[in-house]
């Protein structure tokens, strides 16, 4: 329903502009389009109702677009309007019966009630200004008229009346209108006919306009004219029930019944009108009853109300109560604030204050309308008023790349664009800084002229001219000051004021106060007055300068008959009163005069004063004189002599003379004369110059020749500038020729557009003569302007400028810089340089909108406060400029930096800072001078404090606290011991103790070794902080093809195969780990070859030679036993109960007790690992230098029954354990292994008594062979830690190298070829050096001489030479490098420094035996390969005759090629001096290999043919020199070592007695250089035979150590190992023996000998 | 001990792995463990956990839920070196090769209270394209030598990483004596615990 109710609502509308149009007050409508519009429609309107259907549509199109425009919703009326129309019926029966409650002309709401009731009029439209005053009158006549009418229709209404009213129209608003309106249904038609008269009388001036109109558009034939159709539609039709409900419906549905109503036109139009309206009504209201009229329930009849609607007025009074419009005006400040408080403008108050973001106006206005609504208390509101608001955060410029919009066409962003070319101005600091606003600034010069005070082409005349006009100006600029006048007042005020200050009666003043300012005030009247007299003076002699000149020109001008200039000097005179000037004249003189003398006066009295206080002195001095002369002529007569030496040293005080008074007479002449000097006389009229240029210059024609040429000279001059800013030429001016006068007049203004901040103006004056070229004359230097100077306020100034050039002249013109005079006799010469002034300004332009274009505040005068502000402030101190902070401070000061924007906060805080004076300005320049505010405490407390000294050390990775865990929170609970270490090791750094080696030259060289480990530790260090991203990330490698086929085919690999492969244990990183975690497993499988027991013979029995010779050895050939050894055993005895215990780190473990010489245990131990100071990181796993210790033992059963008797019933025996052999397996090869897994030989004493080797009883089988190759006994086992470790990887050897580029290049590429094809196979190229360098392996081996002693001992056998050789090697101690150079990488020592280091590890032995050996003339290898227990290891390979020998440089000991016991299990590479060979055969164990290197299918090479041998010299010296050792001191060193071991002995036995076998130890002691002599071999039998033949009544066990000497410890722990100690028999006697046999260099080679001793009975 | 003033601080931490957020996978893991430094020991609790798979919700947050608990005590004398938890996340490729993705590591929060903490995830990047393949088709990603890796500034300049994800955190934490030994850490030790902490400034 709703837009029908529209289309009504307009419609009445339409009727309410018609009251209006017809000069009833109505509702003023805000918009005058609105109205025209309006009127528009009421047009179409009339028209609609004056024409029949067809036309209308052509009228409408005719009328005015904007109509159209407005109108849509009428054209739809006419289309439909049925329901519209019954609706509009709906409304008239409330219409016919509304009330007319009042009818008073100034009630309002009937009014409104009657407006509303225009015919169609449905909702109530607003109207309240609706006071048609008009209507009143009119409604009285109405009113009658429509009685007729009414009395008709009164009798349908009355047939009617009980007018069911539509539902629809109910509304609950409606129902209080029911009560109001609905009461009086008779006075509403009275009502409504009232208003249909007012209607009607304003139709028919419509009428008048619509018959205007109506005339124009043509009528198609056939139509009712336009009359006719305004008759039917305005014609009075007699209230007809019937007619009326159809009229509307024949209106719109077709014009047939246009005739039955044109039949009754005749009626009055403005009744008419009334009446259709009526009938219009009323049928409408007929029509409701007819169509809703359906069923009459009783309360509709009772309810009749009118049209629901609330006035406008009402609506806004509500809308009111529950809106809240806010104002758009600015509310009053006073509304904002708490009362009583003045707002307070902090900008003002010089506070801070950001820019606050934009905002409109009103937007604020209704913020702030609707806070002050919300919220009345005002907290919303800051101090000054404004609604709280943080700083504009937006930045100026965008820091985030826009974002292409989606919808952009692509070609638009790629169009090209011009722009003109920017310059980059980035040249210094003193740039405006682009984060200031990029503004132009302009600076505007103003040249307005330039006059040459002297020019080349001044003739005299004109000299003179220029300074009379100098003078002139002078005077001028004098005058103006008046300083003589000045001064006069001010000495005329000063004698006043001390007139005043002598009068006592006028200032009762404290005299002395008085006098004070009275001697003040007279010395400042001296000062004054000399003051005045020196200005007088000047301007006196000024005027007579003016005047002297002035008459110089007069004369020059008169001599040579022309003038040039038209200069003229008018001298004024001043009339003065000559009485009165001569009176204040000789005033003057007298109060000068007696100013004067009073001060001579007091000067008088002064020096009368000094002359008395002299004289007084001189007094006394005389009469002491006179005294003494008395004395002294008594004197005299003795000593003449004397005399000459009476008076003193000092001169005598002269008398002093008095001064004279002043002279009254004197002085007033002075005074006069120095007046007549300096002042004008009296009476004399004062001179006032006055220089004019009114005189006449004489024309050319009667000037004499040479000043023509000068003129014309002058004539072919111009003189142009050229603007220089910041040394670039930026504009000149025109060129203009040079006046008569010498003034140059330009007046042209350059307007500068500038971004460099002006560092220099400069203006250069260019003078050009004739056609030839232009001259530099002069430099004019311009001061940049302040920047409150700005355009139209700058003052034109002049600037002098001169130049040294030398111009001579054929002319008049005096030149310049030659000398010339004005005197005939060409005395008084002058010299003048051209020099000139130049007019002009400089000020900042004015842009347009009347802001100065002058760069912002911030870059004034310092250029860097740009750059400072982009910087940290704090930073660029330092920096230029800002170091003086004093200045900084002072520049900051006159610059008016808001000292509270933020932005200056760092500056202003450091100028405070530096201008408190609290702190001073050092006058030195320091990095990190803020250094010291971030220190966390100062120094000497970090170094006091014993926990940040722990903690500074611990993070300098000082070795000692590199692991120290938990540093306790507190100094207390730091133990003073906790530094001693580190203390004593930093003292003893260069102490040598001897303590702990007992051989100084060990000691020596462990200090050695020990700095050499910490500089390299310390290198490493820093290298261990560098990481690859191999370090960091796991990656796998890109396969190659045949691991990707490999890959592939894994991928149809079973997923369960049948054979299950072991798999890897996990590893453990070490980090977690703690004591305990950690255990090393010793599996013992079984053994080899045992010693056996000898029976005890009572006989000594010389046996065969069980030990074979060398040569016997690799001739392989099987040794014949003898069979009477067999019968040594009688078969079932128990041969030997061997058993193994594991010894690591004091640990014990043991296996159970096998039998026989071949036993097998098949028993795993465990023993427990321990990381030094419980640190388990892997550089502290891989230090750990504790040796795994596989000891066996021989279990003996002894019978301890001391009664024979007793054998019988019980048992006594003891159990006694005799040691067989060791295996000793370093825990760092475990460590880095992983497992170990072989069979070792055991290192078995070579004597050990009561034990013999069990020669294969049942003899030789064909493996037998084989085996007895190497003659000992052998232990299979298999040691690992639990859980598994993961050794740390050795850093990288990438160092710098000498190495030529290529052969590194070569290097590399071999090693990966190599790796690629066998990547377990060692491959060694490169190794480093002991400084850290990279170095070609092959460079470490060279034929280096070995000992001479060791040569002479076999002279004739080069074998037995090999073997010493070997066992000399052997004898210099092993110290791997990972121990000594935690986990870093292998360090290759050459052999002269491994000798004297006298430590190395495999490679180092290896090296120096290959080199003896190639001294020896064999020919020797270096092999790279992995041997058991050692893993990768280096090995000697020597070739004799027909077969290849392999040499295990630590141990001495030599394998055959074909050796099974060989510990070398794979060879990867041989070297040799000059050559690498990788082995590229199918296998790399020794035994299966070929150790041809010249077959290049076995054995690739490193040099070959396409790349040959260089040459590469060797890194070894060129021989090696030995010391013979000491002898005295090693055997001192062998006491000590057995006097420490003996100690120790008794240490592990507390409870028991140790004693000592003297007799055993010295036999013992005897015996031990025949083993050294023998090396441990063939001595055994006769050694058993001899001890026997001592110690027959002994059960002896015991067997000599061999070991090469380094330190001490590793003595003990042997000896310790070996378990002699733990004997407890009662009656145990121990018996030790020490041997050094010294070898050259401090290799020494130690022999222990440890014996029991059990007393048979 | 108390009495004469502790010379240890303890911090006991619980709280759980709760979700990740890993938009591209599912079926994932965490590990977690903790890097501490030399001053630092645990005391109780579980130094390194592994959770059980989990897979993504069905819903529109597709959240990986582990709920796994963190609970661990740590004694120390010295806030240098202050525990941090590492995370990595490991879940199947299209292969099904378990591959990791994502590498995390934040400090336990220094203040007594609630925390939640949302660390985002990496992992490295093979060094080529090729590389990258390979390691796709053979499910053998880059992965760090050690997870702590992550945890540790010194050496990281070498690698390049990718952003896979976000795992959140819960952390409650109680300190025993910190405040005697000097070091105060936001909210008193003595007074009550406040609230949650307010969310972690990152991206959702």
């Amino acid at each position: 329903m709703n837009p029908k109710e529209e289309k009504v609502k307009i419609i009445t509308e339409e009727f309410n502009e018609n009251d209006e149009d017809a000069g009833v007050g109505r509702q003023k409508k805000t918009s005058k389009i609105v109205r025209q519009k309006r009127k528009k429609r009421f047009q179409a309107r009339a028209l609609l109702r004056s024409k029949p259907e067809p036309p209308l549509p052509a009228l409408l199109r005719r009328s005015d677009p904007p109509w159209l425009g407005a109108s849509p919703c009428e054209a739809s009326l006419l289309k439909l309007p049925t329901t519209g129309l019954q609706e509009m019926v709906s409304e008239n029966p409330h219409l016919g019966n509304q009330p007319e409650p009042l009818q008073e002309d100034s009630d309002i709401r009937p009014l409104s009630m009657t407006t509303r009731r225009g015919p169609r009029s449905l909702p109530p439209i607003p109207s309240t200004s609706r006071m048609g005053f008009a209507e009143f009158s009119m409604r009285e006549r109405m009113r009658e008229k429509l009685q007729a009418a009414r009395s008709k229709a009164e009798s349908t209404l009355l047939q009617e009346i009980p007018t069911p009213r539509p539902r629809r129209l109910k509304s609950p608003s409606e129902k209080e209108l029911e009560t109001e309106f609905g009461t009086e249904p008779g006075e509403e038609v009275r009502r409504t006919q009232q208003e249909d008269d007012s209607q009607s009388q304003s139709r028919v001036k419509f009428h008048d306009s619509v018959q205007k109109i109506k005339s124009k558009p043509p009528v198609p034939p056939g139509f009712p004219s336009a009359e006719e159709a305004y008759n039917f539609f305005t014609f009075n039709f007699d209230p007809e029930p019937e007619e009326s409900e159809e009229k509307p419906k024949a209106k719109n549905r077709d014009g047939t019944t246009q005739e039955e109503e044109e039949g009754e036109e005749e009626e009055l139009p403005a009744q008419g009108i009334h009446k259709t309206d009526e009938e219009e009504l009323l049928s409408a209201k007929e029509a409701e009853d007819l169509l809703l009229g359906l069923d009459h329930t009783a309360e509709d009849f009772v309810a009749v109300r009118p049209a629901d609607y609330e006035s406008v007025h009402i609506r806004l009074q509500m809308e009111k109560e529950l809106l809240f419009v806010p104002s758009r005006l600015t509310v009053p400040t006073y509304k904002k604030l708490p009362e009583n408080v003045q707002p307070r403008f902090l900008e003002d108050e010089g506070l801070y204050i950001g820019a606050r973001p934009d905002m409109l106006r009103t937007c604020q206005n209704i913020m702030e309308n609707r806070l002050l609504m919300q919220e009345p208390g005002g907290r919303w509101f800051g101090d000054d008023g404004g609604i709280l608001a943080l700083p504009n955060p937006i930045k100026l410029f965008p820091s985030r790349p826009p974002v292409l919009t989606q919808g952009q066409d692509i070609k638009a962003e790629l169009e090209t664009l011009y722009k003109k070319a920017v310059k980059y101005i980035h040249r210094s600091q003193h740039m405006i800084g682009s984060g200031d606003s990029p503004g132009n600034f302009q600076l505007d010069i103003d040249i307005s002229g330039l006059i040459f005070t002297h020019h080349p082409c001044f003739s005299r005349e004109h000299v003179l001219a220029a300074k009379l006009a100098q003078l002139y100006d002078q005077y001028l600029a004098r005058h103006q000051r008046n300083k003589a006048k000045f001064l006069t007042d001010k000495l005329q005020a000063l004698r006043n004021a001390v007139q005043t200050g002598l009068n006592p009666a006028k200032t009762p003043k404290s005299l002395d106060t008085t006098q004070k300012t009275i001697n003040e005030y007279k010395s400042e009247i001296r000062q004054t007055r000399k003051l005045r007299d020196a200005e007088q003076e000047k301007d006196r002699t000024l005027l007579k300068a003016i005047i002297k000149v002035w008459k110089e020109m007069k004369s020059l001008r008169e001599f040579q008959r022309f003038t040039n200039t038209p200069l003229k000097l008018v001298l004024r005179k001043e009339k003065v009163d000559q009485k009165a000037d001569e009176e204040a004249y000789e005033t003057e003189i007298k109060a000068e005069i007696s100013e004067l003398l009073e001060e001579h006066m007091e000067e008088h009295e002064q020096k009368m004063e000094e002359y008395r206080a002299a004289y007084q002195q001189w007094k006394a001095w005389k009469k002491a004189q006179r005294a003494k002369k008395k004395k002294k002529k008594q004197e005299v007569e003795e000593h003449p002599e004397e005399e000459m030496e009476e008076p003193y040293p000092g001169e005598d005080p002269v008398k002093p003379v008095p001064p004279e008074p002043t002279d009254r007479a004197l002085m007033e002449q002075q005074v006069r004369e120095r007046a007549a000097r300096s002042r004008r006389r009296p009476g004399e009229p004062m001179l006032v110059p006055e220089l004019s240029l009114a005189g006449s210059v004489t024309p050319n024609e009667q000037c004499p020749r040479v000043e023509v040429l000068r003129r014309e000279d002058v004539k072919r001059r111009s003189i142009h500038l050229k603007v220089i800013f910041n040394d670039k030429e930026v504009s000149r001016t025109d060129s203009r020729p040079l006046g008569a006068d010498f003034r140059v007049h330009f007046g042209q203004i350059f307007n500068l557009q500038i971004f460099n901040w002006p560092e220099s103006l400069t203006l250069q004056v260019y003078e050009t003569v004739g056609h030839s070229g232009t001259t530099l004359l002069a430099e004019v230097f311009l001061p940049i302007p302040e920047t409150t100077i700005v355009t139209g306020r700058a003052p034109i100034e002049e600037v002098e400028f001169s130049s040294n050039q030398h111009v001579t002249l054929d002319h008049e013109g005096v030149g310049s810089g030659i000398p010339f005079s004005f005197e005939a006799d060409g005395s008084n010469q002058l010299i003048l340089m051209t020099s000139g002034k130049v007019a002009n300004s400089v000020a900042w332009a004015i842009g347009e909108n009347g802001i100065p274009l002058i760069p912002p505040l911030s870059q004034q005068n310092i250029g860097f406060r740009s750059a400072l502000k982009r910087a940290d402030a704090i930073s660029s101190i330092g920096t230029s400029g800002l170091t003086d902070l004093k200045k900084l401070a002072k520049w900051a000061a006159e610059s008016k930096l808001d000292p509270n924007d933020p932005n200056n906060a760092p500056l202003m805080q450091l100028i405070s800072v530096a201008t408190s004076g609290e702190s001073y300005v050092p006058d030195f320049f320091r990095l990190e001078q803020l250094q010291q505010e971030f220190n966390f405490v100062s120094d000497e407390e970090l170094n006091r404090s014993k926990r940040f000294r722990l903690l500074c050390l611990r993070s300098q990775e000082v070795p000692e606290f590199r692991n120290y865990k938990q540093i306790p929170a507190y100094d207390r609970e730091i133990m003073e011991k906790v530094f001693q270490d580190y203390e004593k090791r930093l003292r003893d750094r260069n102490v040598i103790e001897t303590k702990d080696h007992i051989d100084t030259h060990r000691a020596i060289v462990a200090k050695y070794l020990q700095q050499v480990r910490e500089s390299v530790i310390n290198r490493f260090l820093i290298a261990k902080h560098h990481f690859l991203l191999s370090d960091l990330v796991v990656e796998e490698e890109v396969p190659n093809i045949s691991i990707l086929g490999l890959s592939l085919f894994k991928l149809a690999e079973q997923k369960r195969p049948l054979r299950p492969r072991r798999k890897g244990r996990k590893k453990v990183t070490a980090q977690n780990l703690s004591d305990g975690d950690i255990k090393v497993l010793v599996n013992i499988i079984r053994a080899y070859d045992i010693p056996v027991r000898k029976p005890i013979a009572s006989k000594f029995q010389q046996p065969s030679r069980s030990s074979r010779t060398f040569r016997e050895k690799h001739a392989a050939s099987p040794t014949t036993h003898s069979p009477t050894r067999s019968a040594d055993y009688p078969l079932g005895q128990v041969l030997v109960r061997p058993f193994v215990e594991v010894s690591f780190q004091r640990t014990i473990c043991h296996t159970t007790t096998a039998e026989g010489p071949n036993p097998s245990w098949n028993e795993e131990l465990e023993l427990p690992f321990r990381a030094p100071n419980g640190d388990y990181s892997t550089t502290s796993l891989q230090s750990v230098k504790d040796d795994v210790f596989i000891n066996i033992f021989d279990e003996v059963l002894c019978d301890v029954l001391e009664d024979d008797r007793e054998r019988g019933s019980g048992i006594h025996t003891r159990i006694e354990r005799h040691w067989l052999g060791c295996v000793k397996i370093p825990f760092s090869t475990i460590y880095f292994q992983a497992k170990i897994d072989g069979t070792f030989k055991i290192d078995i004493p070579p004597v050990l008594l009561g034990y013999s080797k069990e020669r294969s009883m049942i003899i030789e089988r064909g493996f037998d062979s084989v085996r007895s190759l190497s003659e000992g006994s052998y232990l299979t086992l298999f040691i690992t830690t639990e859980p598994q470790l993961v050794p740390g990887e050795s850093v990288r050897e990438k160092f710098d190298s000498q190495e030529d580029e290529k052969l590194l290049q070569a290097t590399e590429k071999f090693q990966a070829e190599c790796a690629l094809k066998f990547p377990h196979r060692q491959c060694l190229t490169t190794v480093t050096d002991i400084s850290g360098k990279t170095v070609f392996i092959t460079r470490y081996l060279k034929p280096l001489n070995p000992p001479q002693e060791l040569l002479d001992d076999f002279p004739d056998n080069p074998q037995a030479t090999a073997e010493l050789v070997a066992r000399y090697v052997s004898l210099i101690p092993f110290l791997p490098d990972t121990v000594s150079f935690a986990g870093i990488c292998d360090l290759w020592s050459t052999s002269d420094q491994f000798l004297d280091l006298l430590a190395g590890d495999e490679e180092e032995h290896a090296v120096l035996l290959c080199n003896y050996f190639l001294s020896l003339g064999k020919k020797a290898w270096l092999v790279m390969g992995s041997a058991i227990p050692e893993g990768p290891t280096a090995y000697v390979l020597t070739r004799e005759q027909s077969h290849y020998l392999i040499w295990n440089p630590c141990s001495g000991h030599f394998y055959g090629q074909f050796d099974t016991f060989c510990p070398l299990k794979s060879v990867g590479c041989l070297i040799g001096p000059d050559n690498i060979w990788f082995n590229i055969q199918r296998h790399d164990s020794p035994l299966r290999i070929n150790f041809d290197v010249a077959k290049p299918k076995l054995w690739k090479s490193f040099f070959s043919r396409s790349l040959p041998y260089p040459g590469l010299s060797s890194v070894q010296p060129e021989e090696l020199i030995y010391q013979r050792t000491d002898k005295a001191a090693t055997a001192e060193l062998q006491d000590r070592i057995e006097k420490i071991l003996r100690e120790k002995i008794m240490d592990w036995r507390p409870r028991h007695l140790t004693r000592w076998n003297r007799y055993c130890t010295s036999a013992l002691r005897h015996f031990l250089p025949l083993l050294e002599r023998s090396r441990g071999e063939d001595v055994e039998d006769d050694h058993r035979g001899e001890l026997l033949k001592q110690l027959g009544d002994y059960r002896f066990s015991g067997f000599p150590l061999h070991m090469p000497y380094s330190e001490l410890k590793p003595l003990i722990e042997a000896v310790y190992s070996t378990g002699v100690h733990n004997i407890d028999v009662p009656n145990v006697e121990f018996a030790l023996a020490v041997y050094i046999h010294p070898y050259p260099k401090n290799v020494l080679s130690v022999w222990i000998y440890v014996a029991s001793l059990i007393r048979n009975r | 001990m108390a009495a004469a003033g502790p010379s240890v601080f303890l911090l006991m931490v619980n709280g759980q792995v709760e979700s990740a957020q890993f938009p591209e996978y599912d079926d994932l893991y965490c590990k977690y463990c903790f890097v501490y430094g030399q001053d630092w020991a645990p005391t109780a609790g579980l130094e390194e956990g592994i959770s059980q798979i989990t897979s993504k919700s069905q819903d529109v947050r597709r959240a990986l839920v582990w709920n796994f608990p963190i609970d661990v005590t740590f004694k120390s004398t010295n806030p240098y070196g202050w525990p941090q938890i590492v995370l990595s996340v490991y879940g199947p490729d299209v292969f099904g090769n378990d591959v990791v993705r994502g590498y995390g590591a934040v400090h336990l929060p220094f203040s007594p209270g609630r925390h939640k903490r949302t660390i985002p995830m990496f992992v490295p990047e093979s060094t080529s394209k090729l590389q990258k393949f390979t390691s796709w088709f053979m499910g053998r990603r880059p992965e760090y030598t050690d997870p702590k890796v992550v945890a540790q500034g010194e050496g990281r300049e070498v690698t390049r990483v990718r952003s896979q994800g976000f795992v959140t955190l819960l952390f409650n934490v109680v300190t025993k004596d910190m405040r005697k030994l000097g070091y105060d850490t936001g909210p008193s030790d003595t007074q009550g615990i406040s609230g949650p902490s307010p969310p972690q400034g990152l991206p959702r």
